[in-house]
């Protein structure tokens, strides 16, 4: 019959594309969703220690973040090579750390201001001195509730 | 001329290379961040009012020095086996109130898990790894231990209970109910870990 013509043997099928737009779209808005942008770019090493028995910090809003770490390369010629304390875009001194806190706290709504956690985000091969004057420093403003952020794994990693 | 019927088509042929070149910027410029850690209280301020007297047997001395070593007890330990002499120093129970206790009941270690407390203390010179992980372990004796009464009287991990109870996903009516379980687990091993200042010699 001549109405049907013959199908050529050996010529594969184009396969449709018109669906990879959808797809790629699929992965886009993953992507746009599960992450988020960095606020504030890092001046300092931050290779934070494993720990195993965390818990989240959720709900972003009420965190204020501290970074504590060796300089990076580029700004090693100018502070030197021990740990130092990023606040917001810039290095910090210990005494700037409480005014900082009081800051952040005015910038949130009255409700959370009474709710904050202070994340702090240390390098694992800062010493706990400036640590402990850091938690000296939260002790007089009344940031009492801190969270050492971690990544998780086994804590024993951290001695290697 | 004659005239088309209805609007040209447009070629949707490139709309993958746009959403590719989108997606590829998204996947360079973001980090997914890692905001998760050990959750600590700091002690405020003024001391209080009234002093407390503890008994020293019913007080854990934890010691690191700046090469990281710990004395506990006042006797060199290893890091591993750290988590378990807290758990045993806190579920010791001498005075035999606490009756979910598995203890040794040692008079000479802690009375029961409401009055033992952790006290924690680190050289200027010590690494904060090192002290993370000290923290982790004693963190995770108290969990070990909460777990398993939340084992035994709801079938269900204290640690996972209080990770629900936490998220802001989780339903009211489920909040509601975890809250009495959380807190009644809680006040059988009730978090007592004391950071003093630490000393630089």
């Amino acid at each position: 019959m001549a109405k049907f013509a013959k199908k050529k043997d050996g010529d594969l099928p184009a396969v449709s594309t018109a669906s990879l737009p959808d797809i790629v779209f699929m992965l886009l808005f993953f992507f746009m969703t599960v992450t988020t942008m960095k606020d504030s770019s890092l001046l300092v090493e931050n290779t934070l220690p494993n720990a195993s028995e965390i818990k989240k910090l959720e709900k972003k809003d009420r965190v204020i973040y501290i970074y504590v770490g060796k300089p990076t390369r580029e700004y090693q010629k100018v502070f030197g090579t021990e740990p130092k304390i990023q606040l917001n875009d810039k290095f910090a001194s210990i005494g700037e750390v409480g005014s900082y806190i009081l800051a952040e706290r005015a910038k949130k709504p009255q409700e959370l201001q009474n709710v904050l956690t202070t994340a702090l985000k240390v390098d694992k091969d800062a010493n706990m001195g400036l640590i402990a004057d850091i938690k000296q420093e939260l002790r007089k403003v009344n940031a009492l509730k801190v969270n050492y952020t971690t990544y998780e794994g086994n804590a024993f990693n951290n001695l290697q | 001329m004659p005239r088309r019927k209805g609007a040209p088509e447009v070629n949707a042929g490139s709309m993958a290379d746009i959403a590719f070149l989108l997606l590829i910027f998204f996947l360079v410029t973001t980090t997914i961040e890692t905001d998760a850690g050990l959750d600590r209280m700091l002690p405020p301020i003024e001391p209080p009012d009234t002093d407390v007297i503890i008994r020293q047997k019913n007080i854990f001395t934890v010691n690191i020095n700046k090469n990281g070593q710990l004395l506990v007890e006042d006797q060199l330990m290893d890091l591993k086996d750290l988590r378990e002499a807290a758990i045993a120093f806190l579920e010791n129970g001498a005075d035999g109130t606490c009756n979910y206790c598995k203890g040794r009941r040692d008079v000479s270690s802690s009375d029961n898990p409401t009055k033992a407390i952790i006290s924690l203390k680190n050289d200027r010179e010590t690494k904060y790894s090192t002290y993370i992980t000290v923290q982790n372990e004693l963190v995770g004796a108290y969990n070990d231990l909460r777990n398993r009464e939340s084992q035994r009287l709801f079938n269900r991990d204290f640690t996972d209970m209080e990770s629900e109870y936490l998220n802001p996903e989780t339903p009211s009516s489920i909040r509601d109910d975890l809250k009495d379980k959380v807190k009644r687990v809680q006040d059988m091993f009730p978090q007592k870990l004391s950071e003093a200042e630490t000393t630089s010699n």
